[in-house]
């Protein structure tokens, strides 16, 4: 530590249940990276907590332009957090461009720490402020403003360290962390291991970062402009060993878990594509745990190879988006009528076309339940967290494995970009999934009938290289026995409602929906996928207002759980909240005539507000 | 029961097969005359001899009237999408490496709709074996231009003539980096056996096109190189080491002009040339140049239509490349255990 005199003048310790914090700047400014080591920090004080990172479309956009900002949410608290939080109580900006898109997202009344370094004529000028912004008066009024020049005081530390301004400039959001360590009381130890573990490779670098950090961590304390601090008391988290989990690495992880179950080749086939991109690189590290990996020239050859796998008796998988999943399309009816198992995972974006890749949306769910050509229906299940894709890969690959059916995985951009504490699982957790090749004929004592099924309607899988059994699979309608191709009406009609009976059957291993909340009442509020935690998070606040609202999550779209039926009875009123226009409930309608769900949507890239739908709730009791 | 050795180098015993025992049973629906049966035939012979169980042999398929081969086969097989066979042969090879994977395609199967399937199938080595049937045509769809039609040629989509430039297939396959191609005629059935057991041998991408005849919607479209008049002269038989000699008595060759860095068509005898002067052809040059130069002479009047292999050279292939890194990363980690595996590196306890 330099020189500085401390003033010695402790600080109120202000108790506090959650706090949202959303650090903006430039892309170039390392906010990914302060962003993650803030919430390591608070997972290590035993927080919940949710984070969500949102980064511009363009890699390199240009320096302090409002297009570049890149910015990293985290909500802790010490209580269950649901969502990374609606609206930040502390935006940290880096520059004017990042005060400008962010600053409407603060809470009234929030503080807003900036780097007043950065406001310079040219920045100002690229953010489109005429003037600067620091000096409005309505800004003080309104927030909590703390002004710190962070380009010059990281300079200050590091003066005489024979660093070129570029390195000294890249190392001021270690000042930013530094400061909110001391504002949210960490322990700054462990920071200091974690940036030497860091800079493990190039230690020249490691002692400016920690000299920088250590300088933000004084500056708080002694320069009198926070007035308190802050103290988040630790969650009432299920016990055992936690890391933090992105949606896309734990569906990865889910993809590696299934191989080790299963005592089977996983075979993933996949094309790169936002926001799904990450599943398939973190799977090609997965050799050592029977993940096989394949990047295609394409989605559909990505989709085949995972077919061809699959007939090989590899779990296979294929992962994708939007655009790669349209792409998919006449693939995922082969597997349909084939009758392999496969897991294709979509993780949505906004769309149509190429639409907004970096923005989340659930506009995928009708086109994933009737997106292919002829009656071609598939399980369908939709992860509702970060840490939930484990466990909802392995579920989909569970049922595809057991069924012999390609099942779709639905995920979000705001799941897959987003992270929460995730327990791991103690040993015997998980079920062993269960395999079975045929090995032996099935028909008339030497014969293979590929299609012969058992009572639930499931047909044999038998592999090349078991003799006696070669058969031909493929894409035109088969007798419902050999499997040979058959052009006859009556056999199509019956396969074709045997495919769909058999996928019906599934719901054998859907469980019940459990209504949360009041059982019955005024308003039902029913949420799939992505949204389980904005909708959880209102539903609560609802019932703590003691407002007659329950809430139930759809985790499987099809089959959906037997007693859906009966529990929208239940309530006088029925609302599905969804980020898109509304698939869901049309879904809703179809399925339960006399329901007609009320819509709650938000189409806007990002996930939904527990306040707004709270209010929109209350609006519409009464 | 004889006992032989296996593909990809491991020694099993095999029962001795006929080919009856790679026959499905099923009749084949080609019309009669159609060129896929000689290929058929040919692929039905050659499998008691390459030394893999028959369970272990798997062809798939994309959608055309030469698709359907995977039916008659008494093999595993799929009879998969439209110009995607590729892409399930990739990834059973990659997941399945020691089955010997066969492709059947045709020429719009491959070409067009597969187009960019074959090239990355062909760039990448995967050990695979793609026999394409090239009979110009739109076969099962009833006769539309395909890309290998030639300029000019009228189908039901080009009544006055195509009027798009085909592809050179071999060439192709050449340019997108395949070790093994070779090009054979439905008519020619001993050629194409012999040429079908150097591709079965062969381990990388492997691309056989085989001329094949459709009675019913483009006949006669090798009458220029099959009729037993000018059968000689337009046909240039490539075989390993022997000059490329061909016409009725044997004396017209091809010889590389090193002036013009062009091949000729010589006649031996004739303005001091000698046999020496003739190419001698070496399927296993390292660089394709000569090999595609030799593609390139189908298209080229003047000159006769090679057949043979063009092409055969080792390389790693993609599935071993592969799986060296699969097995050298299974033998440095050992065994993980799911917990130790998802706990990853950083981790904190919650009493
Ligand atoms: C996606 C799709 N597009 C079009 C078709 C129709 N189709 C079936 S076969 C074929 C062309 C077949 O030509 P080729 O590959 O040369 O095979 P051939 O019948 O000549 O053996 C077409 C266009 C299809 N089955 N699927
Ligand atoms: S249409 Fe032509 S290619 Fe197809 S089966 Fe008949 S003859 Fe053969
Ligand atoms: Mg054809």
């Amino acid at each position: 530590m330099s020189s500085q005199t401390t003033t010695g003048k402790t600080r109120p310790v202000e108790q506090v249940d959650s706090v949202t914090i959303r650090f903006v700047g430039d892309s170039g400014d390392g906010m990914q990276l302060t962003g993650t080591e803030f919430t390591k920090a608070s997972a290590l004080a035993g927080n919940d907590l949710a984070t969500f990172p949102d980064f511009p479309a363009e890699i390199r956009a240009p320096a302090g332009s409002l297009a570049g900002v890149s910015g990293y949410q985290v909500h802790f608290g010490g209580k269950t957090v649901h969502t990374p939080g609606d609206m930040p109580d502390v935006l940290v900006a880096m520059n004017p461009a990042a005060l400008k898109t962010n600053l409407h997202d603060l809470r009234a009344g929030g503080m807003l720490i900036v780097n007043t370094g950065a406001f310079i004529d040219s920045n100002l000028e690229k953010a489109g402020y005429k003037s600067n912004p620091l000096d409005d008066d309505a800004l003080k009024k309104n927030y909590k403003v703390v002004q710190v020049d962070m380009n010059k005081l990281t300079e200050i530390a590091l003066s005489g360290m024979g660093l070129s301004s570029k390195e000294v400039a890249r190392s001021k959001n270690y000042f930013a962390l530094g400061m909110l360590y001391w504002l949210y009381n960490r322990p700054i130890e462990p920071q200091i291991e974690s940036i030497r573990a860091k800079f493990a490779k190039k230690p020249q670098f490691a002692e400016p970062n920690i000299k920088v950090f250590q300088a933000g961590h004084a500056f708080g304390e002694t320069s009198e402009l926070f007035l308190s601090q802050y103290r988040v008391p630790a969650a009432k988290l299920k016990p055992g060993t936690y890391r933090n989990i992105t949606g896309n690495g734990a569906t990865a992880l889910g993809i590696a878990a299934v191989a080790k179950l299963s005592g089977r080749q996983c075979f993933l086939g996949s094309y790169p594509i936002t926001p799904a991109t990450e599943i398939l690189q973190d799977a090609s590290y997965y050799k050592e745990m029977n993940v096989v990996t394949y990047q295609a020239e394409d989605e559909i050859a990505g989709i085949g190879s995972a077919i061809g796998a699959s007939f090989g008796g590899a779990i296979a998988w294929t992962t994708t988006s939007g655009p790669g999943l349209a792409l998919k399309s006449e693939m995922s009816g082969l597997a349909v009528i084939m009758e392999l198992p496969l897991v294709i995972v979509n993780v949505q974006r906004g769309g149509p076309s190429t639409g907004m890749p970096t923005k989340t949306e659930q506009a995928d769910l009708l086109f994933t339940l009737f997106g292919r050509h002829g009656e071609a229906p598939l399980p369908v299940i939709a992860a509702r967290s970060p840490g939930d894709c484990f466990y909802a890969a392995i579920e989909a690959a569970r049922v595809a494995v057991k069924w012999m059916t390609p099942v779709v995985l639905l995920t979000d951009g705001y799941l897959g970009f987003g992270s929460e504490p995730f327990r791991v699982p103690e040993d015997g957790e998980l079920a062993p999934i269960q395999v079975k090749y045929q090995t032996k004929p099935n028909y008339e004592g030497d014969k293979y009938m590929p299609y012969l099924r058992d009572e639930k309607l499931i047909r044999p899988w038998a592999v090349p290289g078991t003799a006696g059994l070669e058969h031909r699979v493929g894409g035109l309608e088969k007798d419902s026995l050999s499997g040979m191709v058959s052009y006859d009406g009556m056999n199509h009609e019956k396969m074709v409602k045997t495919r769909a009976q058999k996928v019906a059957n599934v719901i054998e291993d859907v469980p019940d929906a459990v209504v949360d909340g009041a059982q019955s009442g005024d308003m039902l509020l029913v949420s799939w996928g992505g949204t389980y935690g904005s909708v959880k998070g209102a539903a609560e606040r609802l019932v703590e207002q003691g407002k007659k609202v329950g809430h139930v999550h759809l985790r499987w779209i099809n089959p959906l759980p037997k007693n859906l039926g009966a529990v929208l009875k239940n309530f006088k009123k029925v609302m599905v909240p969804e980020v898109n226009d509304g698939q869901l409930a049309f879904y809703l309608r179809a399925k339960f005539p006399g329901v007609d769900p009320l819509q709650f949507n938000r189409i806007n890239g990002k996930a939904l507000k527990i306040s707004e739908l709270t209010a929109k709730v209350l609006e519409l009791l009464g | 029961m004889s006992t032989t050795t296996a593909g990809n180098g491991k020694a099993a015993a095999l029962p001795t097969y006929t080919k009856k025992d790679f026959e499905s049973g099923v009749d084949p629906r080609w019309c009669p005359g159609c060129g896929d049966f000689s290929i058929i035939n040919q692929v039905q012979k050659l499998l008691p001899s390459v030394g893999v169980a028959r369970e272990n042999i798997v062809f798939i398929s994309g959608i055309g009237c030469s698709s359907r081969f995977p039916y008659y086969m008494n093999n595993f097989g799929m009879h998969t999408l439209h110009g995607r066979a590729p892409s399930f042969a990739s990834g059973l090879k990659l997941s399945r490496p020691e089955l010997q994977v066969w492709v059947i395609t045709g020429d719009g199967d491959a070409l067009a709709i597969g187009g960019n399937h074959f090239i990355h199938t062909m760039r990448r080595n995967m050990d695979l074996k793609v026999i394409m049937f090239n009979n110009r045509i739109y076969g099962l769809t009833k006769g539309q231009v395909s890309p290998t039609s030639v300029l000019g040629q009228k189908t039901k989509t080009t009544p006055y003539g195509s009027a798009d430039y085909p592809f050179n297939p071999p060439a192709l396959a050449i340019g997108a980096g395949a070790t093994f191609v070779a090009r054979s005629v439905d008519l020619e059935g001993a050629h194409m056996g012999a040429v079908l057991k150097q591709a079965a041998d062969h381990r990388g991408s492997t691309y056989v096109e085989v001329y094949q005849n459709c009675p019913v919607f483009n006949d006669g479209a090798y009458t220029f190189m099959t009729e037993k008049a000018v059968k000689a002269d337009a046909q240039l038989r490539m075989e390993d080491g022997k000059p490329l000699l061909f016409g009725k008595d044997n004396k017209k060759g091809i010889r590389f002009n090193a002036q013009s860095a062009e091949l000729e068509v010589v006649t031996v005898g004739e303005n001091g040339v000698t046999e020496k002067d003739i190419l001698v052809h070496n399927p296993r040059r390292e660089d394709p140049t000569i090999a595609f130069m030799l593609a390139n002479l189908s298209t080229r009047a003047g000159f006769p239509t090679p057949i043979g292999v063009f092409r055969n050279v080792e390389q790693p292939t993609c599935d071993d490349l592969n799986w060296q890194q699969i097995n050298a990363t299974k033998q440095k980690k050992g065994d993980v255990p799911l917990r130790k595996f998802l706990l990853g590196n950083d981790t904190w306890e919650v009493k």
